[in-house]
């Protein structure tokens, strides 16, 4: 596949409902680059304000079925959303650009970190600083988790779920594959389909 | 001794734990990567995934430290690429699938279904981290404070991580 086959018909892109936008790879691996080095604090509003806003290569409603596809896989919803992105812009190719490009800068960067910290990691500035970050990021995965529940629990019945996850790994000790396994079968069977049209028509 | 085919075998397997978020595979990290093989210990890894929250991308990216201290330079790379590889996979394949289902009943419950799991298992994660990271009055306060702070403003939590570390300076240095 050369670029020149993937040239993007950028007259296209603005404001179609549902965008058939393509890119070039050097495009997506840029883009996703710039994402990569610059998404500060979670990836994903960054990456809606530029593949949504900035670049139109997906809507708003394509964004949101794909962030809900990354949650349900195993992976980062980052990495995850970078590969559908990918995908729809520029294949199997197009994937393994955008995912190389969110990954590089962070990655390099902890490279870098992960070296630093074998070597002064025991310097009294650096543990104290340490504890406080630990301390913080204990409750910047508490935020997610209760943004989370906001969004995507819709029945009351799923906080027992979650509490028998909890439950399970933390005081059970049972291993988290199978944990995901048992509990996830139960949860999908509780919210099984029924036959919703017909009720809801009757009700 | 050589660790790469245990990194590459555990990062790949703790990949696709990661349902809902990195936090997910914590708890089983911590067993294979603290207990088990000894990479590193518990505080380390504590301290690498809290310094991983204010770097830029997929905020899993501590990894590569891991790795990098088992097999050097070989090591974070094996890793980098055992961990992204198979869910990117994965993603790939069901995500095209996954559009093509639209109609099928069970997408939706599987959709419904998986959320509850998979928030139970970053609160899993989270309790996990807690157990090392929170004793005492001072960080208990940090992680409610942050908590507080997110969930009422639109602040970057980078930022909040960066307040957590100098609160920590000002908490922890020895008088």
């Amino acid at each position: 596949m050369s670029d020149a086959a993937l040239k993007p018909p950028v007259e296209a892109i603005p404001a179609a409902p549902s965008t058939a936008a393509r890119a070039s790879i050097a495009q997506i691996f840029l883009e996703f680059l710039i994402i990569g080095s610059t998404s500060f604090g979670g990836v994903v509003p960054y990456l809606r304000s530029s593949l949504v806003t900035k670049r139109g290569w997906i809507n708003d409603k394509e964004f949101v079925e794909m962030l809900s596809i990354s949650q349900s896989l195993p992976g980062l919803n980052a990495t995850n959303m970078a590969i559908q992105v990918g995908d729809k812009l520029g294949g199997s190719l197009g994937s393994l650009a955008a995912i190389i490009g969110i990954c590089l800068p962070g990655a390099v960067l902890m490279y870098v970190v992960g070296l630093f910290y074998r070597a002064h990691g025991d310097h009294i500035w650096i543990t104290a600083a340490l504890k406080g970050v630990a301390a913080a990021a204990v409750g910047l995965i508490l935020s997610t988790v209760v943004s989370m529940s906001k969004k995507s629990l819709s029945n009351k019945f799923d906080f027992v779920f979650v509490a028998l996850t909890v439950i399970a790994v933390n005081r059970l000790h049972i291993s988290v594959p199978r944990t995901l396994i048992c509990i996830g079968i139960l949860a999908i069977l509780f919210h099984r389909p029924r036959k919703r049209e017909k009720e809801g028509e009757t009700q | 001794m050589n660790q790469i085919p245990a990194l590459i075998r555990l990062f790949a397997y703790l990949s696709l734990l990661t349902v809902g978020g990195g936090m997910a595979a914590f708890p089983e990290m911590k067993i294979l990567t603290v207990e088990v093989h000894k990479w590193l210990t518990f505080p380390q890894l504590i301290h690498l995934y809290s310094v991983g929250q204010m770097a830029p991308g997929p905020n899993m990216m501590m990894i590569v430290a891991i790795g990098q201290w088992a097999g050097g330079l070989l090591g974070a790379l094996v890793v980098l690429v055992a961990f992204f590889g198979p869910t990117a996979l994965l993603a790939l394949i069901v995500a095209r699938l996954w559009k093509k289902l639209e109609k099928w009943r069970w997408r939706t419950s599987i959709q419904e279904g998986l959320a509850p799991v998979s928030i139970g298992l970053l609160l899993a994660g989270c309790f996990t981290m807690a157990k090392g990271a929170i004793f005492g009055v001072e960080t208990a306060a940090i992680a409610v404070g942050v908590l507080l702070i997110l969930l009422q403003y639109k602040i970057n939590p980078a930022l909040l991580v960066l307040a957590g570390a100098a609160t920590g300076v000002l908490s922890f240095m020895p008088k």
